[in-house]
């Protein structure tokens, strides 16, 4: 477990001195949600049907942003191979790089929520927190899919620009959960939203154990 | 120990695709002794110190360092191994303390900053310790490199063409760092394919053409001089 | 030999299935003669999601022996998945347009094809972008993985959403179908199965002479 901390650790150390990565996402992500404003002009009723969707597609145009950063940071000069010669599996640098990408996330979302909270007229309420853990499950299993995708799409030829086209498609799922979760919360029917958070959290345990095992695969010559 | 070798390999192979880049690698070195490959790019060196670094997995064959088998225990074998090519690994955005601290933690080393500060002083680097590398020069980066390679106390050094892009000052580092490190007792495969500096330290040297050994002897015999120079000359020697 | 009886077998079946879907099949009484797409559409859906199982199957073995042999299998799988669904996708908007009165909603079984059609996409977008062969495979074969494993997942959550498309009519739920439209689906099935199977080993084929191409090519090249 120490390995993984020190590869988290590492990462919060370089994001203090580059200041890079939260920054460009944070920015991002509320681009988006003001952008999204200008597109539908919703008016209060169709609010609390659009805001969901605005929300997620912030966030998760946001992670991509955050995890083509995350991994150019591990190719550049080749650090990758640095960590590939340390007595840790494969499977840990994974589990580091995924615990450095989730917990980078959830800082970009602490600017993320309360911007949409406050754009949307929403309460800092109750609501507010169902929304926070419906998002740190949700960023969970985009970050546990989108660690391993993001090392795939740097060894091709178009580096970041791969990274959306394998990410997206993969992500249905959570977007679909997260957005009628969220989506229940603002119109307060929570009575189905529990399955929800397991198939979030089921994807994030089938994804993070599929990814440890073959990560080797995608970080080996 | 009756296992006096620090590595050891049989019949390694390994094709990416229809390209073959080692046929059959079959190597020993004793505890101790300093190796140096020679031979021209794309021979098969890289890939065969990369695959004894767990970095490629062979297609065919075994190697063991220090008794430990590369395909078993790939983590403990690490621990053994020192790998310096080129590329010095390091994060331009951190400083070298933070460079190496870092490593020391993935090497479970929690107390390493009297060592850290040890090798700084060692590689000449102790007033920059606190500057990111991004500002570094090519030999500096070089310099702090070899401190990462040192770090873990590695026994087994594996030195991918080393001497490539370093200027005088950090070739001379090198040199008497290569040196300290048969002093202790460790164990030196290095590749190049610069005759003389291959040959500076070594205690044996061999051939490798189109991923197999062509040629292995004592370093101090002529004979590898003759057969390198034919080898440059006319591909294999015979 | 085998792809010649493959051949024969698929033709003498299409030809008796479109026999029996045009004309030996009752006219369906509410959508009239549109209806007969389905005996197109049900199996060209079952083709795609046999596709995304041997792709599954194909990027597992690869992992597991680094035999080429098995990523070109999984390559080949995916792109009879990508021309079964999108042939399905096609078939299911001709019928939607007279019986729904729209070509595409996004509701979830389209949504969920769509998503499928996307992943065997991007999996052949990536291995578009790897040059060096043994890396193609290797990280194609992890992305085919990762994407297989996501069908379960996407099946799920669009179904959790209310649907538009007609619930299956075959199994525990439907109502079940006149016995001579059951027959001819029955008879369509056998027939794409024959023809998906002659496809497969068709593109194997094709697959492993061009692998042979570019090695040839390779050598001439280095001996130039």
């Amino acid at each position: 477990m120490k390995p993984v901390a020190a590869i988290v650790f590492k990462d919060i150390v370089i994001e203090m001195r580059s200041k890079e990565s939260l920054s460009s996402t944070t920015m991002f992500g509320v681009l988006v949600l003001v952008i999204f404003n200008f597109a539908f002009e919703p008016s209060s009723l169709e609010r609390a049907l659009i805001a969901p969707g605005t929300l997620w597609v912030a966030i998760s145009f946001a992670a991509i942003l955050g995890l083509n950063r995350s991994l150019a940071m591990e190719t550049d000069n080749d650090c990758l191979q640095g960590l590939l010669l340390a007595p840790l599996s494969r499977g840990d640098i994974y589990l580091g790089k995924v615990a450095s990408n989730f917990t980078f996330m959830i800082i970009a979302e602490l600017v993320i929520l309360p911007v949409f909270v406050i754009f949307n007229n929403l309460k800092f309420n109750v609501q507010f927190l169902e929304i926070a853990a419906i998002a740190a499950l949700a960023t969970l299993a985009i970050a546990s899919v989108g660690t391993i995708l993001s090392t795939i799409s740097a060894n091709t030829r178009m580096k970041e620009v791969m990274l959306p086209v394998l990410q997206i498609p993969l992500t249905v799922p959570v977007v679909i959960a997260a957005v009628d979760a969220t989506g229940r919360v603002l119109t307060g029917e929570t009575a189905e939203i529990s399955s929800w958070l397991y198939l979030l959290a089921g994807f994030s345990i089938v994804y993070l154990t599929v990814s440890y095992l073959v990560f080797e695969f995608a970080v080996e010559e | 120990m009756a296992n006096t070798l620090a590595l050891e390999s049989e019949d390694i192979r390994k094709t990416f695709g229809h390209f073959i880049a080692l046929s059959g690698l079959t190597l020993s070195v004793k505890r101790g002794e300093f190796l140096t490959l020679f031979g021209r790019n794309g021979a098969g060196k890289t890939t065969f110190l990369k695959i004894a670094a767990t970095l490629v997995r062979p297609t065919h064959g075994k190697l063991r360092i220090e008794g430990i088998d590369i395909h078993q225990e790939p983590e403990r074998v690490r621990r053994h191994i020192g790998f310096l090519s080129h590329n010095t690994y390091l994060y331009r955005d951190l400083n070298p303390v933070e460079n190496l601290r870092f490593f020391g933690r993935l090497y479970g080393m929690p107390d390493s900053e009297d060592r850290i500060q040890k090798l700084l002083e060692r590689v000449g680097l102790e007033r920059r310790a606190s500057d990111p590398t991004r500002a570094f020069s090519r030999g500096l980066h070089q310099r702090l490199g070899l401190a990462r390679v040192m770090l873990h106390d590695p026994s087994v050094m594996l030195l991918d063409e080393p001497y490539t892009g370093l200027d005088a000052n950090a070739v001379e580092m090198l040199n008497q760092m290569l040196d300290e490190a048969v002093a202790q007792g460790k164990t030196v495969v290095l590749t190049t394919h610069d005759l003389e500096q291959g040959l500076r330290a070594a205690t044996r040297a061999a051939i490798i053409d189109r991923g197999k050994i062509v040629f292995a002897g004592d370093a101090k015999d002529p004979g590898i001089r003759e057969a390198y120079g034919q080898y440059v000359r006319m591909g294999v020697p015979r | 030999m085998r792809s010649k009886v493959l051949a024969v077998l698929s033709l003498a079946t299409m030809i008796p299935t479109l026999y029996m879907i045009f004309f030996y099949a009752p006219t369906e009484v509410t959508m009239g003669n549109i209806q007969r797409i389905f005996y197109f559409h049900v199996p060209l859906a079952t083709g795609g999601y046999v596709s995304a199982f041997l792709l599954f199957v194909g990027s597992l073995m690869f992992l597991l022996k680094h035999d080429l042999k098995w990523d070109r299998f999984g390559a080949c799988a995916a792109e009879l998945g990508v021309v079964f669904v999108s042939a399905q996708i096609v078939t299911g908007m001709i019928w939607a347009k007279p019986v729904w009165g729209i070509w595409w909603t996004f509701d979830a079984r389209l949504t969920l094809q769509l998503v499928l059609d996307l992943i065997f996409i991007a999996y052949f977008m990536l291995r578009a972008y790897l040059p060096d062969r043994e890396k193609r495979a290797k990280l194609s074969s992890v992305f085919g993985l990762l994407g297989m494993v996501d069908v379960p997942f996407n099946y799920f959550a669009i179904y959790m959403f209310p649907t538009q498309h007609p619930q299956p009519v075959l199994g525990p739920a439907g109502g079940g179908v006149d016995p001579e439209m059951g027959t001819t689906l029955t008879i369509s099935f056998i027939a794409f199965g024959f023809l998906y199977a002659y496809l497969l080993d068709r593109r194997l084929a094709i697959a492993k002479v061009e692998e042979e191409i570019d090695y040839l090519k390779q050598v001439v090249f280095a001996h130039e």
